[in-house]
């Protein structure tokens, strides 16, 4: 017995969901990165790098909602 | 995944059939497709361009060889110096420097008239210079930690309350063995294919309300052309990004391996 079942692009609804968390977490990272910059424009190589490595370690998650479908097929 | 909008209008969004290719030609039994062949295009491409460019280089650089050495300096400067350090990032800078002329060409190839398909977008690709850049780092982590060293640094780092190790040393453990070349792989992958289903979906929407359609529908077709148009540059600025992010990450996990503390 199923409490809900749930038919179609399920994997598109995935998607969607884990794309919440890395979406915050970018928008984050962005936001603060330029308000730092703002603060101190003569730091902006090291900030550069480090939000970009923020950045790429946040979108991971999102990476992995993104081909969980693939790995996964549900029909 | 066929993604079906509207199937009984005729109408297919690409799906994952545009990354399979029939074998061109086959070699004693080993069937080569398209991309295996750009594959080896991409590496000739930048083997033949550093050796014209740098073979016998001048005090005065010629046009090319200034190019070739902007590019060299850029990941010298940026990656290889300010990650790793001045002396001991040196030693990888021809890694590095390889890592990411040939990711970018690779990835060029999605925006080049004929071509038009991002290499990288097959996950073998990605996947076997992450395994590569894997081996690298654990290899360099014993060289200068030991053996025992190496995973009692990245476990359990000093300075840190005793029962938080419980989960701390587990979790590094997980992340740094077997998420990292597992991310570092499909981060390329996923956003090469990401952009090219994009881009195919783009033109496919133009094509059908074009060309297919007559009617108001032409309206979402020149939206479809100037969406492909304006994605296509997206993605060349998407490709030298993710050049720079797969060789950045590869610089990272070299100097957690050679830094005994950080």
């Amino acid at each position: 017995m199923f409490l809900a079942e749930l038919f179609g692009s399920v994997g598109a609804i995935g998607y969607g969901l884990a794309a919440i968390g890395p979406g915050i977490g970018v928008g984050l990272i962005f936001g603060l990165g330029v308000q730092a910059i703002a603060r101190q424009p003569e730091a902006y190589n090291l900030l550069r790098q480090n939000m970009i490595l923020g950045f790429v370690l946040t979108e991971a998650l999102a990476l992995i909602g993104f081909v969980a479908p693939f790995v996964y097929p549900t029909s | 995944m066929t993604i079906n909008l509207a199937t009984e209008s005729g109408f297919h969004a690409p799906g994952t059939e545009i990354f399979n290719f029939e074998p061109l030609f086959s070699i004693g039994g080993l069937d080569v497709t398209k991309p295996m062949l750009m594959a080896f295009v991409g590496s000739a491409i930048v083997v033949t361009l550093f050796y014209v460019a740098c073979a016998k280089p001048t005090m005065v650089p010629g046009r090319l060889q200034a190019l070739v050495e902007l590019g060299y300096t850029f990941v010298r400067d940026d990656i290889a110096r300010s990650i790793i350090g001045g002396k001991k990032g040196d030693k990888y800078v021809p890694l590095l420097v390889s890592l990411f002329f040939f990711i970018w060409i690779l990835n060029l190839f999605a925006v080049i008239p004929l071509l038009q398909f991002p290499v990288t977008s097959r996950i073998a690709y990605p996947a076997v210079l992450a395994i590569t850049v894997y081996l690298l780092f654990i290899f360099l982590g014993i060289k200068h930690q030991g053996p025992v060293g190496y995973f009692k640094n990245m476990m359990f780092p000093p300075g840190i309350p005793k029962p938080v190790y419980v989960i701390l040393a587990p979790l590094e453990f997980i992340s740094t063995i077997l998420v990292r070349p597992f991310t570092h792989a499909v981060r390329l992958f996923a956003n090469m294919f990401a952009g090219h289903v994009l881009i195919a979906f783009f033109a496919v929407t133009a094509y059908y309300f074009i060309v297919e359609t007559q009617g108001l529908g032409i309206v979402i077709g020149v939206a479809g052309f100037v969406m492909t148009i304006a994605m296509t540059g997206f993605e060349m600025f998407i490709q030298v990004l993710q050049a720079f992010i797969f060789t950045l990450l590869a610089a990272v996990y070299i100097q957690s391996s050679v830094e005994v503390d950080h």
